[in-house]
């Protein structure tokens, strides 16, 4: 029911119109006119219905056979559409993406248009040629009356102590002893689908002396170039060369290893850079960094995505998917957004050839921080 | 036609066929009689149905291709810009799709947009079902069922937008498990189990894979059945009307007119979703390249349903975390925890916990067909409209990065804003509603005494202008009349017995947080007692000064 229904007063499509219906005599809704009344003879009662004019009637399906008409075309140009692009000897033509976007609008254009003209079409025969009418029936009766409740209770009971099921508890307890552990069973065999986490997410593949790759590359890190990198930061990974992955390094490991390499003029570090690493270790946070550069985890401590955007005037490291911002200079303070914890760091220095590595493994676990993070 | 068409043979033949084994012509035609009311808002559960069906068939398609494997290829597939980039095989198996299977673009496309539309439809669905009360007895059980649906729907959902192994996709699944190890006590133990070890590990896209396609869509299909067979067997709510009454439903009856109808809306859907698919690009997956765990870029946007957690992710600070100090300390995430569990949670359990708390505060446990118009029930109303405009900001929430860089905002300013508008919006949406609906309540009775405005204006010997109104028509009449008064009985209960002995039930806590809600969920309402239809002047212009609100 919208605002107001002073509309149906005009009168001019009275006809067409569902009027009310008297409250309490009749079933019937409808204000016919006594001609339909006399010359219908369908499914309903004849003061049920409404036909239209056979001259509207007429017009109807002929606008209904137009738009089936264009469903027609529509479906034909869909299977001529999909052989429109045949492949080719060099493979298949919709490979070309301009070729495979024509090849989707093609195909997508006629089905739509065989879609619409159907669904066009049988609205215009449910308005046009079918009659209108409404019909009014009874809600079912809910709920049952107490007789039917009554005997369907005394039943049920009955055939209950028939079984003995209420009466022997022996019986029955040892039933329900006898499902409890195939309940549970479906629970234990779900035990292998993964190990224990044990240790595993506390390591990752960082040891003494490991070389650093370029992300996506397999070229090894000098600490001159941060010092040419335009944006100060470099994401690697350890130097890996696993025939066993097309990076040389699995993705679960990549997941936990990746780093931020950031340089800054060491005037920049702040106050928690003399921070211990951890707790009762006493080696602080600048102890691990070398001539200004840092590494830092790049996986958000928060839910764990990759933290990749760093601006080097502040210093910041921000996570594009939910805004958590680290300080890089002050040990990768949360200084804002949800994170829970700076993001690890790495312990850094250079091997005799000037090449970048690794003195040891994170701080504290990569990732997401989770409830035993902090447990040795 | 003035005579019956005589039912072709063939099709004699196969009725009688069944009718011998089934004996059904009865049941046949009661069914065939099902009387539907006529509202446009009762399409917009059809709109799922229909986006339901076209997921099914399209989803099979895209099985017969799509290879569910973490193993690590180089792609070397018809895509040229991607040859040589190591990607799994389920990403290869969807540019293989993409590039490889004529249409089998458009079907991606399709089943996106349809995924997306489903759930779009499903929430509409849900907002009309809420707003005219329709979830009151006897339909309490299928509103439930709705909610489940809602529920599963999103989840499956994330699985299906997980299955290519796109970047965006991919990351979607890392915050799923970054929230799944905020778990307390057991977070990384659900994340070994559910990754099969560590993230991303081999063989999460394969799991993922058969809920998508076998558990969740079953659970959604039996669900979907059970709701359609309830709603058959209470038949639809309807609108208020003449005739209408909770006893009586009035409609168009299944055969042949609603049947027709409801075919031809099912086409018109599947052309709107064909339509988008072929014209709007959505989640090209070639543009953004395979997943990795290292990698990102900026202005990511999950499927738009997951958008009020990514909101809410996103703003919720984490100045609420501790750290439980035991041992090394163990840290409660709250900042994860709150958006993960504890919005989605509130969302859903308000939803499927609200037809037994209004039950309970009114203490209305009489059926209801006839729905209610919104206005009529203004807290209702409120309350869902806050819900909406909470769900909303936390939506809105969830692209605040592109709404920082489009209206040049301060990124963490928008976040600011954001936190405080998840608590006054929802104040301010539920004030300004309930005042809006009392506002409505007011015209309505106006309109009733005066009827409504014939937009002629009149000038009177006097010199006054007045505008004519005109009576209602009896339909309107009616609908206006019919409006319900907003009771409790906790409110008709005597706070004393006969003896002058206290209620015991009135005194206990519930009872008095019972009386204090019942009389906060009552007490606004514009009575119509004593309106007469049509009582007021007509020709005047009505002099009224009588609402308590003036």
């Amino acid at each position: 029911m919208t605002e107001n229904n002073n509309d149906n007063n005009t009168g001019d499509d009275a006809k067409e119109r569902v009027v009310g219906t008297p409250t309490d005599t009749t079933d019937v809704v409808t204000e016919t006119s006594a001609k339909a009344e006399s010359e219908h003879n369908g499914p309903y009662l004849a003061s049920e219905t409404h036909q239209h004019s056979e001259e509207k009637q007429v017009r109807g399906e002929k606008l209904a056979s137009v738009w089936f008409i264009i469903a027609f075309l529509g479906g034909v140009g869909f299977i001529v559409s999909y052989f429109l692009f045949p492949p080719t000897a060099a493979g298949p033509a919709i490979a070309d993406p301009q070729i495979g976007q024509y090849s989707n609008v093609l195909l997508g254009g006629t089905l739509t248009i065989a879609m619409f003209g159907i669904g066009a079409g049988m609205t215009v025969w449910a308005r046009n040629v079918m009659p209108h009418y409404e019909v009014a029936s009874p809600y079912e009766d809910l709920p049952s009356s107490p007789e039917e409740k009554g005997s369907f209770s005394e039943f049920f009971m009955k055939s209950a102590d028939e079984s003995g099921f209420t009466k022997r508890p022996l019986m029955r307890r040892t039933l329900i002893a006898a499902m409890l552990p195939l309940g549970i069973a479906p629970i234990v065999l779900l035990r292998d689908t993964g190990p224990l986490p044990g240790e595993q997410m506390k390591v990752t593949p960082w040891v003494d002396g490991m070389h650093m790759y370029v992300e996506g590359t397999h070229r090894k890190i000098r600490a001159e170039d941060l010092e040419n990198d335009p944006y100060g930061m470099i994401s690697a990974l350890p130097a890996l060369d696993d025939d066993r992955y097309p990076h040389g390094i699995s993705l679960t490991d990549q997941a936990k290893s990746v780093i931020l390499l950031i340089k800054m003029p060491e005037d920049d570090w702040k106050g928690g850079m003399n921070d211990a690493v951890r707790e009762g270790s006493d080696e602080t946070r600048l102890n691990w960094t070398h001539e200004g550069i840092v590494a830092y985890s790049k996986i958000c401590t928060h839910v764990g995505c990759p933290a990749a955007l760093y601006e080097r005037t502040t210093h910041r490291i921000l996570c594009p998917c939910h805004q958590s911002t680290f300080d890089a200079s002050d040990g990768a303070k949360v200084v804002f957004g949800p994170a829970h914890r700076p993001l690890p760091q790495l312990p850094i220095g250079v091997d005799d050839e000037g090449f970048l590595i690794a003195k040891g493994d994170f701080n504290e676990p990569t990732g997401p921080t989770f409830w035993e993070y902090r447990k040795d | 036609m003035s005579k019956t068409t005589q039912a072709p043979k063939a099709l004699r033949g196969v009725g009688n066929f069944i009718d011998d084994r089934f004996h059904l012509a009865k049941t046949g035609e009661k069914n065939l009689r099902k009387v539907f009311p006529n509202h446009w808002s009762f399409m917009l559960g059809e709109i799922a149905l229909y986006s339901f069906i076209i997921l099914l068939v399209s989803g099979v398609f895209l099985t017969l291709w799509f290879k569910p494997s973490m193993i690590e290829v180089v792609y070397d597939g018809s895509y040229e810009r991607l040859q040589g980039v190591p990607m799994s095989e389920a990403f290869a198996s969807t540019l293989y799709i993409d590039f490889d299977v004529r249409g089998g673009f458009l079907v991606r496309q399709i089943h996106h947009w349809a995924a997306l539309i489903f759930v779009a439809s499903l929430v509409v669905h849900a907002l009309r079902v809420f707003f005219t009360g329709a979830f009151r007895k006897p339909r309490e059980i299928n509103w439930l069922i709705g909610v489940a649906i809602f529920t599963l729907a999103m989840v499956e959902g994330l699985f299906g937008y997980s299955l290519p192994d796109d970047l965006p996709s991919g990351m979607g699944v890392r915050i799923l498990q970054g929230v799944m190890l905020a778990l307390p006590l057991v977070g990384s133990y659900v994340s070994m189990f559910l990754f099969g070890g560590e993230f991303p590990g081999e063989d999460i896209i394969t799991r993922l894979y058969m809920l998508h396609v076998l558990l969740i869509p079953a659970l959604l299909l039996g669900l979907i059945v059970a709701h359609f067979m309830i709603l058959w067997h209470q038949k639809h709510t309807q609108y208020p009307g003449q005739g209408r009454t909770d006893k009586t439903v009035v409609g168009t009856p299944m055969f042949p007119a609603f049947a027709v109808k409801a075919g031809g809306f099912f086409f018109f859907t599947f052309a709107v979703i064909a339509g988008l698919s072929a014209f709007v690009q959505i989640n090209p997956i070639h543009l953004f390249g395979p997943f990795t765990p290292t990698s990102i870029t900026s202005g990511l946007q999950p499927d738009w349903y997951m958008g009020f957690m990514e909101g809410s992710l996103r703003i919720f600070p984490n100045t609420l975390d501790f750290t439980i100090p035991i041992g090394a300390g163990y840290p409660v995430m709250t900042a994860v925890l709150v958006p993960g569990l504890v919005v989605p949670g509130l969302i859903f359990g308000a939803m499927g916990a609200w037809p037994f708390v209004e039950q309970w505060i009114t203490g209305d446990k009489r059926a209801h067909n006839v729905a209610d118009r919104p206005r009529n029930a203004p807290v209702r109303t409120g309350l869902g409209v806050a819900g909406i405009v909470f769900y909303g900001v936390l939506w809105l929430a969830g692209s605040n990065d592109i709404l920082s860089e489009t209206f040049s905002i301060d990124l963490y300013l928008t976040t600011y804003i954001f936190r405080v508008l998840v608590i006054a919006g929802p104040i301010v949406g539920y004030i300004v509603t309930k005042r809006i609906c009392l506002g409505l309540q007011r015209r309505d009775r106006e309109t009733l005494e005066h009827g409504y405005e014939s937009g002629i204006v009149q000038q009177l010997p006097s010199g006054e202008f007045i505008e004519v109104h005109k009576e209602n028509s009896d339909e309107t009449t009616h609908v206006l009349e019919s409006k319900p008064v907003i009771t409790s009985t906790a409110l008709e209960e005597d706070a004393t017995d006969d003896n002058g002995v206290e209620n015991p039930a009135a005194r206990k806590p519930m009872g008095k947080l019972r009386r204090a809600l019942a009389h906060w969920y009552t007490k606004d309402n514009v009575s119509f007692e004593g309106v007469e239809a049509h009582s007021g002047h007509h020709l005047n212009h009505s002099s009224h000064g009588d609402d308590k609100g003036h």
